[in-house]
């Protein structure tokens, strides 16, 4: 185990250094110039001379890498272009409210998945199953922003129930997470539904009916964990992506994450808050998988044995 | 509430039953007090005065510091601030200011000329990374400081406590409203070098309010400053800054009286159905501002190096069909500078939409069969809908332009580099005026100075002799000679465009915010000229 262990973060800190140097040349390759952009309309080329040297833009790629690097090790993610402030601060100020969506967001969605996947499953080929399946699909193929909207309007601006906008209190999350639950539990219906019916097929399923345990008993103590495995996984990538900010909902609901501090670094091309935020949410995405990586062999002791 | 709205009945009573000068008079009296929330979708990026320069953080920064001179409310009319009176000299380039004694900042310490100096060499000096540095130029000394080999200007000086002294290397019109903008910005050094390279979220000033609280990504609370300087100001108590806010939510919030001043404005699809709707009237406010949109024509890049090609397809753009794609918000332009600007020429058609003279002048220009070429925009709506009618217009006289619509920092880097972008349509980069006067309009973006790579002005336009008659037009005294030299730039103006025809003026956006009923005052300090929303003008109906 600790050797696994050890080799998944070796593998991590690689991972991580090669986003690194992906993304810093990615940005270094864009065609918009920072120094140009700080200097404003009213600048001349020596002003911009003058800021580009300031900003170290003036030395050769590898060496603004190196030192990019070399501060990193540090804790060191910079300084922003526009916001003329620490970046790391920036990132911080939103990590609450991002891991707040993240993890509410993530059990809504479980939480629906895993209760229609399993109705689906022991119903299957019925009315109930394709009545869910047909909602699965309308789940994962509508647009974030008009299912955010329509939650906002209906129980929000209409019905007053939930406060329209902000963070803070638990009231201000039940709108973002159920937007977020609501669009990802399909995913989690369908793959539930045909893990549990793989399962249910099995022969010790069959045995635990013989025995003469009660239906439901079957389907949630014996048939249920082996068809886990996959939710796991699935959970360790969803870690990833809603650490990573989800703007759109973000957008709608005034959600202070870090998917908005993104956005807007993106349109400035502020590129230390660029990399932070991307290292931050490849950092998120490893250490999901990671997590999902180091339940499963609880989960399922055949893993444990391998 | 029920007070309120039995209030508000009865002004619209008063108003129906002709007693309009008792509903204005009721409308034009502040009255102190009340504490308001303002929406944006983008954070407020920095309060720092030498950094901030956009439109969501210039009118906090404004609020936050006070300058040597400001201009009087809702107006482009220049007064006195921090400085009580001020002298110039006769050959124009001696200013001296005298300073209000006892005005201090919010930190308790008196603010004296040293601190103006001090401020101002701020701005400029290139370590502080400001996009205002080049309004300063005509100070003795600025040159040095941008080029990184002196830390002051020795065309400051601060002669005694409370009398600052500028000299410049040339006459310049333009001074006083360059030391009016927030760049000229007075900050004391010490909470300066005590924020620690963190002074734009520290703001201390000596404004008409301070900040009180930040929350990154949520909030910024600005409250009155009691000492503030300027009598009878501010009218509001605190006024709050709720970030993050998507304006469509925003909307909803003002409807349900949640907030008082939606400063995204009104989406342009909601746009009409609001001004139709009773249920906004008098929360909407609709007001032309100091912007020209306009397509650049780059008179280094063939075939638009050949003014006839530059006057065809300035005849060939349906300007009315474009104002009307975005619901009217606009008015078609037909000049370089907007309505509002001094020397704007009333009588000046400039070019009218006539596709068959376009075309038979293109002939003229051996381009018979038309030509292919490119336009860039910005990829966010709606100006790309914008470029595509400009696309179709060009289309019916010959030309194919094609399409590159890339997010806005790209457009700006295609633009300043040398002989690469033939037409960028300026829309939501547009040229919106740093100050009232017509020079901004020209040495930034049609001056030779600033058609250079990395530059602003995308139609690489430059002629030395116009050049020489701007000179020559800062060079007049103001106010002594400010009617004639309205007029020389007025001339230059229409003279390029007449000409050499370098850009498509094609529309001049107005500005749109939505408030709430409780707010009073008039709609021009809602959108300043100067300062977007004037926060020490408006107020909250009793």
């Amino acid at each position: 185990m600790a050797v696994f262990l050890a080799r998944r973060l070796v593998q991590a800190v690689l991972i991580l250094l090669g986003v690194a140097a992906i993304t810093f040349l990615l940005l270094y390759y864009l065609p918009a110039d920072p120094a140009v952009l700080i200097a404003g309309r009213s600048a001349t080329p020596q002003m911009v001379a003058a800021i580009r040297h300031e900003l170290g833009l003036d030395q050769p790629l590898i060496m603004q890498f190196l030192h990019y690097v070399g501060s990193l090790l540090h804790g060191d993610l910079g300084r922003s272009y526009t916001q003329k402030t620490e970046v790391l601060p920036l990132i911080l100020a939103r990590l609450p409210a991002t891991l707040v969506l993240m993890a509410a967001g993530i059990v809504v969605e479980v939480a629906l998945g895993l209760t229609f996947g399993i109705i689906a499953a022991v119903w299957r080929g019925g009315f109930v199953d394709r009545s869910i399946m047909m909602l699965s699909f309308v789940g994962v193929s509508s647009p974030q922003f008009v299912v955010a909207l329509l939650l906002l309007y209906v129980f929000a601006a209409t019905l007053g129930w939930f406060p329209m906008s902000g963070f803070g209190t638990a009231r201000h999350v039940v709108l973002p997470a159920l937007t977020l639950g609501v669009l990802g539990a399909g995913w989690y219906a369908r793959m539930v539904r045909s893990a549990m019916i793989e399962v249910l097929r099995q022969d010790y399923v069959r045995t635990a009916h013989a025995k003469g345990l009660s239906g439901r008993r079957v389907v949630l103590s014996h048939a249920l964990p082996n068809a886990l495995l996959p939710i796991i996984a699935m959970v360790g990538i969803d870690i990833g992506q809603f650490m990573s900010g989800v703007v759109v909902v973000e957008a709608v609901y005034g959600w202070p994450g870090i998917g908005q501090l993104a956005w807007q670094a993106i349109q400035q091309v502020d590129v230390p808050i660029i990399m932070g935020v991307t290292l931050v949410s490849a950092l998120a995405i490893v250490l999901g998988n990671l997590l999902a990586d180091f339940i499963a062999p609880f989960v399922d002791p055949r893993i444990r044995s391998q | 509430m029920n007070k309120f709205a039995k209030r508000m009945g009865l002004a619209a009573l008063l108003a129906t039953s002709a007693l309009v000068p008792a509903k204005l008079a009721f409308a034009d009296t502040p009255t102190n007090g009340g504490d308001i929330i303002v929406t944006y979708k983008d954070d407020i990026a920095t309060l720092d005065p030498a950094v901030g320069y956009d439109w969501q953080n210039w009118s906090m920064i404004n609020a936050l510091f006070s300058r040597l001179v400001d201009y009087k409310p809702g107006t482009t009319e220049l007064g006195p601030a921090l400085a009580d009176s001020y002298d110039v000299s006769d050959d124009g380039k001696i200013y001296t200011f005298k300073l209000h004694p006892g005005v201090k900042f919010t930190n308790g310490r008196e603010v004296t000329a040293a601190d103006v100096k001090w401020s101002i060499e701020r701005a400029v000096n290139p370590k502080t990374q400001g996009p205002g540095a080049g309004f300063f130029h005509s100070i003795v000394g600025a040159d040095k400081m941008t080029a990184g080999t002196a830390d002051t200007m020795e065309g400051i000086t601060a002669v005694d406590d409370h009398t600052v002294k500028f000299t410049l290397s040339q006459p310049d019109a333009t001074f006083l409203n360059v030391l009016a903008l927030n760049f000229a910005s007075v900050v004391p050094k010490e909470a300066v070098e005590a924020a620690n390279g963190d002074f734009g979220k520290h703001p201390v000033g000596s404004g008409a309010f301070t900040l009180k609280e930040w929350t990154i990504g949520q909030r910024l609370v600005f409250q009155k400053n009691a000492d503030y300087f300027v009598k009878d100001r501010p009218h509001v108590d605190s006024f709050t800054v709720e970030v993050g806010q998507e304006p469509l939510v925003a909307l909803l919030r003002l409807q349900k009286g949640e907030v008082d001043i939606a400063g995204d404005g009104i989406p342009p699809a909601k746009y009409l159905e609001m001004k139709k709707s009773a249920e906004f009237e008098g929360m909407i406010v609709d007001r032309q501002q100091l912007e020209t949109s306009y397509v650049t024509l780059n008179t280094q890049v063939k075939p638009f190096d050949n003014a006839k090609v530059r006057q065809a397809v300035n005849m060939a753009i349906n300007k009315d069909r474009i104002v009307r794609i975005i619901n009217g918000r606009a008015t078609p332009a037909s000049q370089v500078l907007p309505p509002l600007m001094p020397g704007y020429d009333q009588n000046y058609k400039g070019y009218a939409y006539d596709p068959e003279k376009a075309k038979a002048l293109l002939a003229e220009a051996g381009l018979k069969d038309g030509f292919s070429t490119q336009i860039y925009t910005s990829n966010t709506d709606p100006q790309p809908r914008i470029t595509q009618a400009i696309q179709q217009d060009l289309a019916a006289i010959g030309v194919k332009a094609e399409i590159k619509a890339v997010a806005n920092p790209n457009v700006i880097a295609a633009g300043g580099t040398q002989g690469q972008a033939p037409m960028v349509w300026s829309g939501g980069l547009g040229w919106i005026a740093d100050f009232p006067d017509p020079s901004d309009f020209y040495g930034p973006i049609l001056g030779c100075g600033s058609a250079v790579a990395g530059g602003w002005n995308w139609s690489w336009y430059c002629n030395k002799d116009i050049d020489a008659r701007g000179q020559a037009a800062d060079a007049m005294p103001v106010p002594a000679k400010a009617e004639e030299r309205n007029k020389a730039w007025a001339q230059i103006f229409t003279d390029i465009q007449t000409n050499e025809a370098p850009w498509i003026p094609v529309f001049n956006e107005r500005r749109v915010v939505a408030k709430s009923k409780r707010m009073g005052g008039p709609d021009e300090i809602y959108i300043d000229p100067t300062r977007v929303i004037d926060y020490e003008a408006i107020y909250v109906n009793k």
